[in-house]
C-alpha cells in the first residue's frame, strides 16, 4: 500500500518560536511546474508589528554581543546548514526549477556566503573604522555600530543564496532583522529558519515571514520602530520602490534602495551590503589622561 | 439590574448594620455568602477575553481606557523629579496630540503628594498609598497618622491595605475595623473626605471566595473604591479576580443601592488586556461603570502602550517606544 503524504503547513518564525499567522491565513506553494508542495503562513501586518516587538525586543542583546561571538554564531549557522544540505537542495530545486546540479551549486555557495560574512564580524571595524587625525590634543576614533531593528524585503527569485546574502550582512554587523521572504518560492526561507533556530542565534535576532513583500512592505516601511529597511524584494517595481522609499523617509530609515533587476547573487560580494546598515560613532578621548 | 446610578442616601445599607455588631456575626455573614464556582469564572473571564473590539469602538476604548489610568510610581527610587515628570505626562499624555485626554489620577506615596499636586492643579486627582503600604504590618496610630498626612499633603484619593494578616485569620471585625477609621480618617477640616480605595492584594487571599468575602466587608465598611493589588505582589490584578469583584459591586447595588469602584492593579501592560477589563466591566457590572468614577487601571507601562495604539488608530502606521517618555 503506497503511504500517505505527509502535507505541511508552515509556520513563521517570529522571536525564536514557530508560530501561525495572526490572520489565520496560508497559502499553497507550488514547484517550478505548478505541483502544490506545501502550506506557507501567509503572514499578515500584526505578525509584521509583532516581529518589529520580537525584534527590538533582541536588539540591545545582539549589539551588546562581542563581534567575536557573533561571528562564531554566524559560522555556527553556516554548519547547521551544511548539516541539512539535502533538504535545502530540494527545496531549492523545487522552488526554482533547477537541475539537482544547479541546486547543490546554490547551498555551497550560500553556505560559503555565510562563511565569507562571518569572518567580517570582527573585522568589518578595522576596515572602515578610522583613527581621526585632528587639530588637537585628542584620540579621535570612528567605528561602526549597528543601526537597530532593519526590515528586509528578500529577493523574489533566488530563494537561498539571495535570502543569506541580503540577511548575513545585516546581522553580522550586530542588527536585527525582520526578513519578508520571496512570496512564491518561500521553502528556503522556512528551512533557513529551521536552521536559525537550532544554531545558538538569540530569539528575534532574525524573523522569518513568508508572505507578498507588497502587502507587507508598506508597514514595515512605515512602522515608526524600524530604524532601516533593505528594499531587494520589490526589484524591478519602481512604482512601488518609490512609495516604500517615501513611508521610509517619515522616521528618516537608511533604505537600500531596490535594483532595477534582480543582481547576480553568485557574483563576488562587497562591503556595502554591511555597510548601508551601521552608523558611524565617532569618539573624542584626550590625550594624556 | 438596576441601571441608574443611585442618589442620596443608601436605603439598602442600614439592613446590614446587624450584621456588623459583633465578630460572629460578621463571619456568618461573610460565610454566607455564595461559593465563587472557579472553574466558571476563569472560563467566563476567558470568554469575555476573546471579545473583537475594532474600529471606532477601539478608539472609544482607547480614549476611555486612558481616561481611566492611575498613573502609578511606587518605588524607593522615586524623586520628586520623578513624579514631577510622571504628572507631567498625566496631564498631557501625548504632546502631539491635544485630543489626547488626561488619565484619571496619579498614584504615588504619600510625601510626594504635594509634588504631584504642584504639577497637576486639580485637572487630575492625586492618590496616595497609605496605611503602612505595601505589607500594611504597623500599628493602627502609624497607620492612621500616615493616612492623615497624606490627606493634609492633598490627596485627593487614599490606597489603602488591609491587614492580610488579621483576614486570613479571620479576625474580619478587626479588618472592618480598620477601614472604618481609615475612613473616618480621610476627612478634611471641610467636610468633605478623600476618596478610600481599599487593596486587598488577592494575590495573598488564596481564594476567590475570601476575595468575594472581602469585597462584601469594604463596601460595608464604607469603602469608595475596591482594589485588588498593590502590585508588590505575583499575581497581581487577574481577569477572574476582577470578575468576582465587579459581581460583588453589582450585588451590592442591587442590594443597598450604593455603586462602589473598582480598581484593578499592577500586571496590566498592554492596551489588548485593557480592552479585556473593560468587554467584562460592561458585561459584568454593566456600563454605569464604564467610567473613571468608577473603574480604573491602576498602571504605568499600560499607558504607553494605549498611546501607541492610539498613534496608530489616528496615523494609520505602527508606533514605537522611541517616541513616548520613559517612565
Amino acid at each position: 500500500m503506497a503511504r500517505i503524504d505527509v502535507r505541511k503547513t508552515y509556520k513563521l518564525y517570529i522571536g525564536g518560536a514557530f508560530p501561525r499567522s495572526e490572520s489565520g491565513h496560508s497559502y499553497e506553494v507550488t514547484d517550478s511546474k505548478g505541483k502544490f508542495v506545501a502550506n506557507a503562513a501567509l503572514a499578515s501586518r500584526k505578525d509584521v508589528r509583532d516581529a518589529v516587538v520580537a525584534a527590538r525586543k533582541a536588539a540591545a542583546g545582539w549589539a551588546g554581543r562581542t563581534a567575536y561571538n557573533r561571528g562564531q554564531i554566524l559560522y555556527r549557522i553556516a554548519e547547521v546548514m551544511e548539516d541539512r544540505r539535502p533538504q535545502f537542495e530540494e527545496a531549492v530545486r523545487q522552488s526554482e526549477g533547477v537541475t539537482a546540479a544547479v541546486a547543490r551549486g546554490q547551498v555551497d555557495a550560500a553556505v560559503d556566503r555565510l562563511v565569507w560574512y562571518a569572518g567580517w564580524a570582527d573585522k568589518l571595524a578595522q576596515v572602515i573604522g578610522n583613527a581621526n587625525p585632528v587639530a588637537g590634543p585628542f584620540f579621535n576614533h570612528t567605528a561602526p555600530e549597528p543601526t537597530g531593528v532593519v526590515g528586509v524585503l528578500a529577493p523574489q527569485e533566488s530563494s537561498l543564496l539571495g535570502l543569506v546574502s541580503v540577511v548575513a550582512p545585516v546581522v553580522v554587523t550586530g542588527n536585527v532583522a525582520v526578513v519578508v521572504s520571496s512570496y512564491e518560492r518561500p521553502l528556503p526561507a522556512v528551512t533557513f529558519s529551521e536552521v536559525l533556530a537550532t544554531s545558538d542565534v538569540p530569539g528575534g535576532v532574525v524573523n522569518i515571514l513568508t508572505g507578498d513583500a507588497a502587502t507587507l512592505g508598506p508597514w514595515l516601511a512605515a512602522h515608526m520602530d524600524v530604524n532601516a529597511i533593505d528594499l531587494g524584494g520589490v526589484a524591478g517595481d519602481t512604482e512601488l520602490a518609490t512609495s516604500l522609499e517615501v513611508a521610509a523617509a517619515d522616521n528618516l530609515k537608511r533604505v537600500r534602495r531596490a535594483p532595477a533587476a534582480e543582481p547576480d547573487w553568485a557574483a563576488e560580494p562587497d562591503l556595502s551590503a554591511m555597510t548601508a546598515f551601521v552608523e558611524a560613532k565617532t569618539v573624542w578621548h584626550p590625550i594624556g589622561i | 439590574m438596576p441601571t441608574t446610578a443611585p442618589t442620596g442616601p443608601a436605603p439598602g445599607l442600614a439592613a446590614y448594620a446587624d450584621v456588623t455588631t459583633s465578630d460572629a456575626t460578621l463571619r456568618r455573614f461573610l460565610h454566607g455568602l455564595p461559593g465563587v464556582d472557579q472553574v466558571g469564572a476563569e472560563a467566563r473571564a476567558a470568554a469575555l477575553g476573546t471579545r473583537s473590539i475594532k474600529t471606532t469602538a477601539k478608539a472609544w476604548a482607547l480614549d476611555l481606557a486612558i481616561r481611566m489610568v492611575d498613573l502609578t510610581t511606587l518605588e524607593g527610587q522615586d524623586t520628586p523629579g520623578k513624579v514631577r515628570a510622571l504628572a507631567s505626562k498625566a496631564l498631557r499624555p501625548d504632546p502631539a496630540d491635544p485630543s489626547c485626554p488626561s488619565v484619571a489620577a496619579v498614584c504615588v506615596y504619600g510625601d510626594l503628594v504635594g509634588d504631584v499636586k504642584a504639577i497637576v492643579g486639580d485637572a487630575v486627582n492625586v492618590a496616595a498609598v497609605a496605611t503602612a503600604f505595601p505589607s500594611g504590618r504597623a500599628s493602627m496610630e502609624v497607620k492612621l497618622a500616615d493616612t492623615r498626612d497624606a490627606v493634609a499633603n492633598g490627596a485627593d484619593e487614599i490606597d489603602m491595605v488591609i491587614d492580610r494578616g488579621a483576614f486570613l485569620a479571620g479576625r474580619y471585625l478587626q479588618v472592618f475595623d480598620e477601614i472604618v477609621a481609615t475612613r473616618e480618617a480621610c476627612a478634611r477640616a471641610d467636610g468633605s473626605h478623600a476618596h478610600l480605595k481599599v487593596i486587598f492584594e488577592t494575590g495573598e487571599l488564596q481564594t476567590y471566595d475570601n476575595v468575594r468575602r472581602a469585597s462584601w466587608l469594604a463596601m460595608l465598611a464604607g469603602a469608595d473604591f475596591i482594589k485588588t493589588s498593590t502590585g508588590k505582589v505575583q499575581p497581581a490584578a487577574t481577569l477572574p479576580v476582577t470578575l468576582v469583584m465587579l459581581e460583588a459591586v453589582r450585588d451590592f447595588r442591587e442590594a443597598t443601592g450604593v455603586q462602589i469602584g473598582v480598581k484593578p492593579a499592577g500586571g496590566i501592560r498592554t492596551t489588548k488586556d485593557a480592552i479585556k477589563y473593560l468587554v467584562m466591566v460592561n458585561e459584568i457590572a454593566g456600563d454605569d461603570w464604564l467610567d473613571p468614577d468608577w473603574f480604573r487601571f491602576g498602571a504605568s507601562t499600560l499607558l504607553n502602550d494605549l498611546l501607541m495604539q492610539r498613534t496608530k488608530m489616528t496615523t494609520g502606521r505602527y508606533s514605537g517606544p522611541d517616541y513616548f517618555t520613559l517612565d
